[in-house]
């Protein structure tokens, strides 16, 4: 399974866990997996059926521009980070 | 490498190719020597008219109305808009625009192209005239009635956090990744990346520094300011010449606020003076092109210098305070950064980037970042060269080189005991890949600037180590092949720092052949497909790459062709060294030159495509020397020599890196000591010159030498890490730590200006 690295100020949704391990082979099926875990994540990601603009995702320490379909392997590391630049608001 | 091996603008390269490394005559040379070369202010069409751009005198206010009547009535005017007359958007406000490094909503793009109820900064446009010839429309621009509530306005971070500080906007709430609070507030965005158990980290320090700094809003400070050109056919297609990193973004984003469908608009990219990260945002564009659609001409917008600095994209300013904790024997256990960044009027700052490197040349088990995007009453601020990431290696390497004087350990020591290595896990989560930041830092430590003896009063050597991301992308490029054995490349990336050759040589190299022989051309955004900015230290890296791969389809069409000519199964045939070859029969053999003049009775042109989007991996160090001697008088900081290291991964043309590495020290010795947005207490930027905006001339700076590290990225075919942008990083803080060394004062604010030295030595 990989391990998906929780952002802190999104550790209150996993009772306080800063890494779940997660099944899925892309990154849409991790947040869907996180997200029956864990009621509200999805919502927190995604909009649109797409990783939210402000938010990006690396995956074994490479920031993805393919967003959910980025693959993820049994052995990866998915981490949710802010945006570079971010423009939220 | 011993330290009498070094010459100045030193390659410790690790791996010889034929054309990569070499340093070929640029292919746009002549044209850029000569005055030739075409800029977007040189553009000129047919009927062309000029427009000019009204922009708001407060910091912040209300717009109650807009008369526009006696505008509309003047002599020579031909057209005059306001947000009012742009098309109503297809996609909603909050819609994400890419714009290069950064990106933004599009209610906020067409705000700050028209502003329609409010104006957030002084020089935000407001309204746009268009008259033949630009004087008048210039002219004109005076009988535009605007009446304006001013309101309160904030110009830095710590005064629009406060609680009752005047409101930006007043349905912007602060979102914590994806949730959004409650509170209306000026803090847009706040997020906190965590590693380890930070109190235990700092009750395992011995000694604990920290300080808190603050940096002014500096420009890029490119030379050509922002313009653009733009024709509304009848048909509905629209031009836009202008000057641009990004033509792709830029063709969207004006599509985006004009209502348009992508396919509408062509963009082409003019040359290019100087980016620097300022240029992705359509400023112009869709006002231009608004013009034209009501005048049914080409108009052109060329912004004046103090538009261009009141009205474009500046990097921000910042309040940032930094923890460090070290055991005496120097093993850093704990850091901690609180990184609030000035976004300028709408969210969207760099502070994302600053909390990605503000720890990363450097493995520390406990961290904690907190960073804040802030909206502040100045414009919106832009990319400008590793966003971010200067402001956060001020704070860093200045509390680092403070540590390395308490525990009385060399400073690249100190630096080499905890440096981030292969393996190392940065704060912000990911897990470090083959870097090369203990490369640059020995060959700071064994370069004879950094043994030299330092003579006379007043005088220091400062040295730090700067990380950035790099970034990576889209890229499409097309090799066609030439009957006479020449190729015509066609890409979509902007050149600014001379990508053309490095991309050009890179397909040199697969196809064996000069890199003269390849001709190289950006064309426009029908012509190419998408291709994301010239941002990120990208485009040697993912144009270079593209270049790679189309080559490497021009080759198996190559061997097609020659199995074809002789009969033979191309399994038996190679390519080599610009030659193809039978594996086993040393009769068969054919130059590229040769098996290209036999394309159009083989089977007709050959062109080798490429469309791809690599990972950019591992990012880039870069570290600095540098000697300086500081009038204890007057604060008056003179720079006597410089010494710029940084890893490339390979440098393809290494001329154009050390032009690279030179560029960004010399704007990291103006934004040490003399940049800033000086600010009045209404929110007006009061020096909005070159005369009075100090960007270094020659005489501020010393030859810059120049280290290239080659420290091959693990996935490019070359190696290559793209030099852009991390040689700006460490400038100012070594500035700033060899001002200590000199005067003995810590500084906490940039720029170090002559009043700013003097006070902190009245402090001491």
């Amino acid at each position: 399974m990989a391990t998906v690295h929780i952002p802190s100020l999104m550790q209150k949704m996993t009772d306080g866990k800063q890494t779940v391990e997660v099944e899925g082979s892309t990154v849409r099926r991790i947040i869907d997996n996180l997200d029956e875990a864990y009621p509200g994540m999805k919502e927190r990601l995604v909009a649109d059926n797409k990783v939210k603009p402000n938010i990006s995702v690396a995956v074994d320490g490479v920031v993805t521009s393919m967003g959910m379909l980025e693959k993820v392997r049994e052995e990866s590391e998915v981490f949710f980070l802010p945006a570079i630049g971010g423009g939220a608001g | 490498m011993a330290i009498k091996d070094y010459e100045p603008n030193m390659v410790l390269a690790t791996k010889k190719f034929d054309v990569v490394g070499t340093r070929p005559v640029r292919h746009d040379g002549t044209d850029k020597v000569t005055g030739r070369a075409q800029y977007g202010a040189d553009f000129t069409a047919t009927g062309l008219i000029y427009g000019a751009i009204l922009r708001s005198p407060h910091a912040h206010a209300r717009i109650k109305s807009i008369d526009t009547s006696k505008a509309k009535s003047a002599a020579g005017i031909l057209a005059v808009v306001t947000a009012k007359d742009f098309p109503k958007l297809t996609a909603s406000r909050d819609e994400y625009v890419q714009l290069g490094e950064l990106n933004t909503r599009l209610g906020y793009l067409r705000d700050n192209i028209l502003a329609d109820d409010k104006v957030l900064y002084k020089g935000q446009p407001v309204a746009a005239v268009a008259a033949a010839n630009a004087h008048v429309a210039h002219e004109a621009l005076s009988l535009i009635k605007v009446e304006y509530e001013v309101l309160p306005s904030v110009l830095t971070a710590p005064e629009a956090m406060k609680g009752n500080a005047a409101i930006l906007h007043d349905h912007l709430k602060t979102e914590e990744l994806g949730e959004q609070t409650d509170k209306v507030s000026n803090v847009a965005q706040h997020f906190q990346h965590v590693l380890g158990d930070l109190e235990k980290g700092l009750a395992d320090a011995e000694v604990v520094i920290e300080r808190e700094f603050n940096t002014a809003t500096v420009h890029q400070g490119y030379i050509e300011p922002h313009n653009a050109t733009a024709f509304w056919n009848k048909d509905g297609k629209v031009t836009i010449w202008c000057s641009t990193q990004g033509p792709f973004e830029v063709r969207d984003a004006s599509a985006a606020s004009l209502g348009l469908d992508i396919a509408s608009i062509k963009l082409v990219p003019m040359e290019i003076g100087g980016g620097f990260g300022g240029k992705f945002e359509p400023f112009g564009a869709p006002v231009a092109a608004m013009l034209s659609k009501i005048t049914g001409k080409p108009v052109k917008i060329v912004m004046t210098r103090a538009e261009d600095l009141q009205g474009t994209g500046p990097t921000p300013g910042s309040n940032m305070k930094v923890k460090m904790g070290v055991t005496k024997n120097g093993k850093f256990t704990a850091a901690q950064a609180h990184l609030a960044f000035e976004a300028g009027a709408f969210p969207g700052s760099p502070v994302g980037a600053a909390a990605m490197t503000v720890f990363a040349v450097y493995d520390i088990p406990n961290v904690v970042v907190d960073g804040y995007d802030v909206v502040v009453n100045k414009p919106k601020s832009g990319a400008y060269r590793a966003p971010g990431a200067t402001q956060a290696a001020f704070a860093v390497e200045t509390v680092v080189d403070e540590i390395a004087e308490k525990l009385g350990i060399d400073p690249i020591e100190l630096r080499l005991m905890n440096a981030a290595k292969e393996g190392t896990r940065r704060a912000d989560g990911p897990v470090n890949p083959r870097i090369g930041c203990v490369e640059v830092m020995e060959a700071m430590r064994d370069h004879p600037h950094y043994k030299a003896p330092l003579e006379g009063k007043n005088k220091g050597r400062g040295v730090a180590v700067g990380f950035w991301i790099n970034g990576a992308g889209e890229s499409a490029l097309t090799l066609r092949v030439n009957s006479d054995g020449s190729v015509t490349l066609s890409e979509g990336s902007a050149d600014i720092g001379g990508t053309r050759t490095s991309v050009a040589m890179q397909a040199a190299e697969v196809l064996g052949v000069p890199a003269e022989s390849i001709s190289p051309q950006v064309v426009d955004t029908d012509s190419v497909g998408y291709t994301s900015g010239t941002g990120g230290s990208s485009v040697t890296f993912k144009a270079g790459w593209a270049a790679y791969e189309a080559a490497n389809d021009v080759k198996a069409q190559l061997i097609e062709r020659a199995s074809k000519i002789w009969e033979v199964d191309a399994g038996t045939l190679e390519y080599g060294k610009g030659e193809i070859k039978s594996k086993s029969d040393p009769e068969l053999k054919l130059t590229f030159k040769e098996l290209a003049g036999q394309l159009n009775s083989t089977g007709g042109p050959v062109v080798g495509s490429s469309n791809l989007m690599p990972p950019a991996i591992g990012g880039a160090y870069a570290g600095c020397i540098v000697d300086v001697e500081v009038d204890p008088d007057t604060g008056k900081t003179t720079i006597e020599r410089f010494t710029m290291v940084q890893d490339a991964g390979k440098a393809i043309h290494p001329s154009y890196v050390e032009g690279q590495l030179q560029g960004g020290s010399v704007q990291g010795i103006g934004w040490a000591l003399n940049e800033e947005y000086y600010m009045s207490d209404e929110g007006g930027m009061m020096n909005s010159s070159l005369l009075d905006y100090r960007i270094p001339v020659s005489l501020d700076v010393p030859m810059i030498d120049t280290v290239i590290v080659e420290v091959a990225s693990p996935t490019h075919p070359f190696g290559v890490r793209g030099v852009g942008e991390v040689n700006l990083v460490p400038p100012p803080a070594a500035i700033a730590n060899g001002i200590y060394r000199a005067l003995g004062v810590r500084m906490e604010v940039l720029p170090m200006k002559p009043a700013s030295v003097m006070e902190a030595v009245w402090k001491k």
